[in-house]
């Protein structure tokens, strides 16, 4: 019993945390804790919390995908493009842009999985290709006057429950459902852990990762359709700052940057944090730029504990044995 | 544990008085959450002493290290050291009493001399600049007086195994180390580098210094012991002076029950050929031919480098075949694609299971189950049931000991890994197995029933195919004997055949 909670130990701190923030904004703040607000949090973090299912399985196999701000960016682009200039169905527009996003995380995964050369590095230079290409589509200026019906998709349903929120949940068990029930799930695992072993056991590492980085375009291209909705304008400018938006959120929600551990549970909680805090500080009327010191010191931190904890801690045992901490 | 009837062999070493006691430890235990890796230990170690400590893997030896090296805190208990108790040492105090440990992974920086290693940290300076002069005759003096001749301006990289370490030692002695802890000094050394290494043992007892010795080799402790303690499941059983112990007395100790010493024997012939390999060349192995039958062990023999595991990996499909062929029950087999070698029939106990074998951070179940995934799973999605009860059935099988299939892989003994690594290729059905040094790094009563395991697989009709650089494992396990060297055949040997001067020979490259 008392090994099971331990073993939960990481999740149960991060909800504590969360409540927290939630108790200090409510403080702060007479608007935070309000039902139209907490459902404002829900809309501004579906395309959040879509993207980082995705982006959980990438970090998961030991890979990182720095491109899925950009990716953002391509899909609100041509998806508006698609309506507003060519007509094109508003379905079917989503479709291809579905197409699209999912195809960029395949042209990820194809290089990462033949060339070897380290994922960090092949998304970066992705994320300057599409941001490149973005721009030539929307030639840096806004998309806007979209079909009601797709605006509509950033609407409430029934007493309101807004439907981005709804998606997201729908997006989420899918992801739990993927890494935990199917084999797939397992094999992302057992690559973030040790990938040769996993080769040396039968798995198909080329193949899976590129399957990764496909479902990762995937969930982006949907969170990018959620967003284009509500914002209700397709700029190039519209996905920059969601990257690291999304790696803080699984890092803080326990998502090793090393590969091999971390929850959909953890990554869930890990962006309703980062959503909380977005809002919260702008309720509180925190200056913008004090808002950007404050979310580089908290990836830092995170990723900091992250390393320090589990992931290396026998190494750092082993330091301190041979007294190398001076 | 009830065969603890022995007789009692060897005197037990004499109580020492407290002053002839360097360092000691007293009542000291050391628990895990759900693990109690050292449970009151007491123990001396004298001034000039060398020391050995031996035990099965999780017997607590490494917890006891950690102890000395201030990583770990005891639960309970004390140290005591110049007539000074402390409750648990800091890795700084550890340092400042001179006890130091030499790792079996060294921490030296390859690119850096010999001398930077030594001095790394407390480099001799003029002011603010490093006084490389003093810091090469400082480096010289230590090797002098460790009667060896390194020159201190070489890169460490530069350097064999044997000497690395001796850098090592000498670091430690530069920081005036008087207990010297080794933890397996002799596992990554060759016969004559291990020579080398006594020597220097000898030197350092002679300056005073007192050697903590680790090893799971026994004839090394009775080289060079002069006292040797047993540990088994984190309790301390016994110190006996060398002199009046013998193998089989330390053996039973660590055990805590009879083995026997011999290899058990089989009495079902080989069968029909399953394996089949012609003119084989790629990988740094050139032209080899041979093949393998249903319940026979075909042992590999070869020195370091002689390219038996380079083979090995052109069998599994991880390394490119440049020429020839591979015929599994009478088909080829596809070069450079593991998938299917599995899905053939073919299984690799690996030689380094850490990297190799097992995924230290996943769970037991996990471990077993991932090669069958695909099998035990439809339209994708893992029949979990399905998958409890193969981990479960092959847990019993293979009597693997943990204290539930959810436990972390990292958290079992190197048997108990190395059992994991057959259990998931028995899920497969594997009916071809290659074993590359199926034994390493695992202790004498868990390899007893790896051998028991081999011979049940043989017995069944399987095919077994295994490397092995240990002359008695590899003469008491095969039934026929490939010898390669220098990346070539230079024999095969049939049981009447074997011997060891033979195989050396071959392996040597004089036949």
């Amino acid at each position: 019993m008392n090994l099971k909670l331990w073993a939960y130990a990481k999740e149960i701190g991060i909800v504590l945390v969360l409540v927290l923030l939630v108790v200090a904004f409510s403080v702060l703040t007479p608007h935070f804790l309000t039902v139209s607000n907490l459902f404002n949090i829900a809309k501004q973090v579906a395309t959040l919390g879509i993207i980082a299912v995705g982006f959980t399985f990438v970090l998961i196999t030991a890979g990182i995908d720095l491109s899925v701000g950009y990716q953002v960016s391509l899909s609100v682009v041509v998806c508006g493009f698609l309506m507003v200039n060519l007509h094109v169905a508003w379905l079917l527009a989503i479709l291809l842009t579905l197409l699209l996003g999912t195809a960029v995380g395949l042209a990820n995964g194809l290089i990462i999985a033949h060339t070897g050369v380290a994922p960090l590095i092949i998304t970066l230079s992705m994320m300057m290709v599409l941001n490149g290409v973005s721009y030539l589509i929307s030639e840096g200026l806004p998309i806007i006057g979209f079909p009601k019906d797709f605006s509509a998709l950033s609407g409430g349903v029934g007493p309101g429950i807004p439907m981005p929120l709804i998606v997201m949940l729908v997006v989420w068990a899918v992801g739990v459902f993927i890494l935990n029930y199917t084999v797939h799930g397992r094999y992302f695992y057992a690559l973030g852990s040790n990938v040769e072993a996993a080769r040396l056991s039968g798995v198909n590492v080329k193949m899976n990762i590129i399957l990764v980085y496909a479902l990762c375009g995937l969930f982006t291209s949907i969170g990018a359709v959620l967003m284009l909705a509500r914002l209700n304008s397709a700029q190039s400018a519209t996905g920059a700052d969601l990257t690291f938006s999304v790696l803080t959120a699984c890092v803080l929600g326990g998502v090793s940057v090393m590969g091999g551990k971390g929850t959909m549970f953890g990554a869930f909680i890990g962006v309703l944090i980062v959503g909380v805090l977005d809002n919260g500080l702008l309720l509180a009327n925190v200056s913008a730029y004090i808002q950007l010191v404050m979310k580089g010191c908290i990836l830092a931190a995170a990723v900091i504990y992250d390393t320090m904890s589990k992931a290396s801690g026998d190494r750092v045992k082993r330091m301190k044995a041979i007294g190398a901490e001076n | 544990m009830d065969a603890r009837a022995m007789k009692r062999e060897g005197s037990e070493a004499p109580f020492a008085s407290p002053e002839s006691a360097l360092l000691s430890l007293h009542g000291i235990s050391k628990q895990y959450p759900g693990v109690v890796a050292l449970s009151d230990v007491s123990l001396e170690f004298r001034q000039g002493e060398v020391h050995a400590l031996i035990g099965e893997n999780g017997a607590g030896k490494s917890t006891l290290i950690k102890t000395l090296s201030g990583a770990v805190d005891p639960t309970s208990g004390w140290i005591e050291m110049d007539g000074k108790k402390y409750h648990g040492l800091t890795p700084a105090q550890a340092r400042e009493l001179g006890i130091a440990v030499i790792y079996q992974e060294f921490t030296l920086i390859p690119e850096l001399s010999a001398a930077e290693n030594i001095f790394l940290g407390d480099f001799p300076l003029i002011g603010p600049i490093l006084d490389r002069k003093s810091m090469w005759a400082r480096a010289a003096e230590l090797f002098a007086r460790l009667g060896v001749q390194i020159d201190p301006k070489t890169p460490v990289q530069g350097l064999t195994t044997g000497y690395q370490q001796i850098v090592e030692i000498a670091k430690a002695l530069s920081r005036d180390a008087r207990v010297l802890v080794m933890d397996e000094p002799s596992a990554p050394l060759t016969t004559s580098e291990v020579e080398a290494m006594f020597d220097v043992v000898a030197t350092l007892k002679e300056h005073g210094v007192t050697v903590i010795y680790i090893s799971h080799r026994l004839e090394e402790i009775f080289r060079i012991a002069d006292r040797v303690s047993v540990l088994r499941d984190g309790k301390y059983i016994r110190s006996l002076n060398v002199v009046d112990t013998n193998k089989s007395e330390l053996i039973r100790l660590m055990v805590g029950r009879d083995l026997s010493e011999t290899f058990p024997q089989r009495t079902t012939g080989p069968g029909e050929v399953t394996i089949q390999v012609r003119n084989l060349s790629g990988n740094g192995v050139r032209d080899i031919s041979f093949e393998a039958r249903r319940g026979e062990i075909l042992g590999f023999a070869g020195l370091v480098g002689a390219g038996r595991t380079e083979l090995m990996e052109m069998l599994f499909g991880v390394a490119p075949v440049a020429s020839g062929e591979i015929h599994l029950h009478g088909r080829p087999l596809r070069p450079k694609d593991v998938v299917s070698a599995i899905s053939s029939g073919l299984a690799l106990v690996p030689e380094d299971r850490k990297r190799h074998g097992v995924i230290l951070d996943l769970t037991v179940r996990d471990n077993i189950s991932l090669p069958l995934l695909r099998r035990i799973s439809t339209l994708g999605v893992v029949r979990r049931r399905r998958e409890r009860a193969v981990a479960d059935k092959y847990r019993d099988a293979l009597r693997i000991k943990t204290p539930s299939l959810s436990q972390k892989l990292g958290n079992l003994s190197g048997g108990n890994q190395q059992k994991v690594v057959l259990a998931k290729w028995l899920a497969m059905d594997a009916d071809t197995f290659i074993f590359d040094e199926p034994t390493r790094g695992i202790d004498v009563g868990a390899r007893e029933e790896i051998y028991t395991i081999m011979n049940d697989l043989a017995a069944e009709g399987k095919t077994l195919i295994m490397i092995s650089s240990d002359m008695e494992e590899l003469l008491g396990m095969s039934d026929r004997m490939v010898v390669l060297c220098r990346g070539r055949l230079a024999g095969t040997l049939t049981k009447s055949e074997f011997s060891q001067e033979r195989i050396l020979t071959m392996a040597s490259g004089a036949e």
